[in-house]
């Protein structure tokens, strides 16, 4: 395998997509929000609920690719505990990562483990695989009921 | 140009028909003597669009550099080569199809627009509350959603043909389906996601017994298998250029010339028109009626390009060498436990869809193109078919007649390294 495939298919990736963390539906309490791409067919829900402003538990379902399972089981990891302003932050920070951008506010350190989907902004198709439990889980926050497209 | 022998070392192919010698045309498509990621190009999405060989290139491109006007308008020189050039390409595709009158050959962009003139020149004139349109499980997109356009619009209702786990359409459950308020059936010749063959003779002729007239979407069909529209009977057929090694964005509606003749126009404009005051226009007879405003003339010469090409090499010859492709690539993919063919019917052309348990396709994908492989993932347009075998998206390998069994070797290598990564 070469070195841009192995950046992509790092081995936490493979193994998050094989066992993804949070993979649940949260009770009735909890916001939900569907993201779908329809390029591939990928679905995701993710649930959330809230203790005031900080993310008390976070979860998903669905089903895709294993960078799309990979990140947003990571990215349940990364959420729990958050404040929407943290995690709005670690979003942006993230979707700069994968599409090869850096802003002025990027602070690599801050995305922790999200580091290793690094790999993906050499992969402009995959780059949708990645980002849409992201948009997916900020619909949620937001409390919007519409289904997240990628298209 | 380099040679295309820098691309594989190829073992003697049981594959070939006597006289059919790939590495030579290989040499006729430019395109694939390239690397991709630094491993020979190996182009097996044929059935989303194929490559052009230097014949199709060259026409087009000696046509805007020697010829281009616009057609059927001005008394000037370049007007007339245009039009001849554009007026032979229908020529060409007459034989192609062995249509009865040159007339019955319409241009429009693709398979797409061919169906909906049928379904807004047609269906929509004759359509009424509680009539039927019959197609089958395994229709593309493009031959599913224009029918049910046009059924909400009349109140008509969409029925459709059931398939085995195999993808092969039951003509019983088809026979059932077909009653006194059957207005048309509409059906693929080959199916894009699982290369299905359909009996069309039988099943044009059971619905011919009750007056019941066909559309067949042949945009997979024509690149593998030779088509006589006369011998079939249907009353129309669609294709598009792309999948036929020409250019994209040009097609062709075959209908009866008496099924068209009763039809209204699909879109008004000029070229269409006879003569137009502001109370009343009167349209011109076929084909004109259905080409309205200026065609895709340099597409339409292409197209006429890549049938002279493909009738060159051989539809015989072309199909018995991709059945040995299709045949060698589902051997060697039924050897890996791993790896499920999604569609096994008897008669297939050109198309093996698998899915492999616990990868997804799109991981498939990017790990086989790094590999030089090009391969579809995805649901191929095609939905409902991927929900009647109950996966979101299969990966498709499809062959053209330049492709070799040595590049299916690398395709089984691929996936060999896909199990790998995913182990």
């Amino acid at each position: 395998m070469n070195d841009e495939l192995r950046e992509l298919y790092q081995d936490v990736i493979i193994e998050h997509s094989k066992r993804p963390r949070n993979f649940r539906r949260l009770g009735d309490a909890a916001r939900k929000a569907d993201g779908y791409n329809p390029l591939c067919g990928d679905t995701v829900t993710v649930y959330l609920t809230l203790d005031g402003d900080r993310v008390q538990d976070v979860s998903f379902q669905g089903h895709g690719c294993a960078i799309s399972t990979a990140s947003a089981s990571v990215m349940t990891e990364t959420l729990k505990g958050k404040t929407r302003e943290e995690a709005e932050r670690i979003f942006r920070t993230f979707h700069d990562l994968v599409t090869g951008r850096r802003g002025d506010d990027a602070d690599p350190a801050a995305l922790g483990k999200l580091a290793v989907f690094a790999g993906v902004n050499e992969f402009p198709a995959r780059v949708k695989c990645a980002t849409l439990c992201w948009h997916t889980a900020r619909a949620a926050l937001d409390g919007r009921d519409e289904p997240v497209s990628t298209e | 140009m380099r040679r295309a022998q820098n691309v594989l070392s190829l073992p003697t192919s049981p594959a070939e028909p006597p006289g059919f010698d790939v590495q030579r045309i290989r040499q006729d498509f430019p395109i694939l003597a390239q690397s991709v990621h630094g491993k020979p190009l190996v182009y097996l999405d044929n059935a989303a669009s194929a490559q052009k060989p230097r014949a199709v290139i060259d026409a087009v491109a000696r046509f805007d550099a020697t010829d281009y006007a616009n057609i059927h308008r001005g008394v000037h020189t370049l007007s007339q080569r245009a039009t001849e050039a554009f007026e032979a390409a229908r020529d060409a595709v007459q034989r192609f199809l062995n249509a009865g009158d040159r007339k019955e050959i319409i241009f429009v962009r693709g398979t797409t627009e061919g169906i909906n003139l049928v379904a807004h020149s047609y269906a929509r004139t004759v359509l009424n509350l509680g009539d039927e349109i019959v197609i089958s499980a395994m229709e593309h997109h493009s031959n599913i959603v224009p029918w049910q356009m046009v059924c909400r619009e009349r109140g008509a209702v969409l029925r459709v043909i059931p398939m085995n786990d195999a993808g092969e359409l039951s003509l019983d459950a088809y026979e059932k389906l077909l009653g006194p308020r059957t207005r048309l059936v509409a059906v693929v010749h080959v199916s894009n996601a699982l290369g299905t063959i359909n009996p069309l003779p039988e099943m044009i002729a059971l619905a011919h017994r009750r007056g019941i007239p066909v559309l067949v979407d042949g945009a997979q069909a024509v690149p593998h298998v030779a088509v006589d529209v006369q011998a079939l009977d249907c009353d129309f057929y669609a294709f598009s250029g792309h999948k036929l090694y020409g250019p994209s964005g040009v097609g062709v509606l075959y209908g009866k010339a008496a099924r068209l003749d009763a039809m209204p126009p699909y879109q008004g404009g000029g070229e269409m028109i006879s003569a137009v005051t502001f109370e009343k226009t009167f349209y011109k007879g076929l084909p004109a009626k259905f080409e309205a405003g200026t065609p895709n003339i340099t597409g339409v010469v292409g197209l006429g390009a890549a049938i002279d090409y493909v009738t060159r090499v051989g539809l015989d010859a072309i199909g018995a060498y991709e059945h040995g492709l299709l045949r060698y690539a589902t051997e060697q993919l039924e050897r890996m436990p791993q790896v499920r063919i999604i569609g096994t019917a008897r008669e297939k052309a050109g198309v093996v869809s698998f899915i492999i348990d616990g990868i997804h396709p799109h991981d498939i994908g990017t790990i086989l193109d790094h590999e030089g492989v090009a391969v579809r993932t995805g649901h191929h347009c095609a939905q409902p078919v991927m929900q009647r075998f109950q996966v979101p998206a299969t990966t498709r390998a499809s062959f053209a007649f330049y492709n070799t069994p040595a590049e299916i070797d690398v395709l089984i290598a691929g996936i060999r390294k896909v199990l790998e990564v995913f182990a």
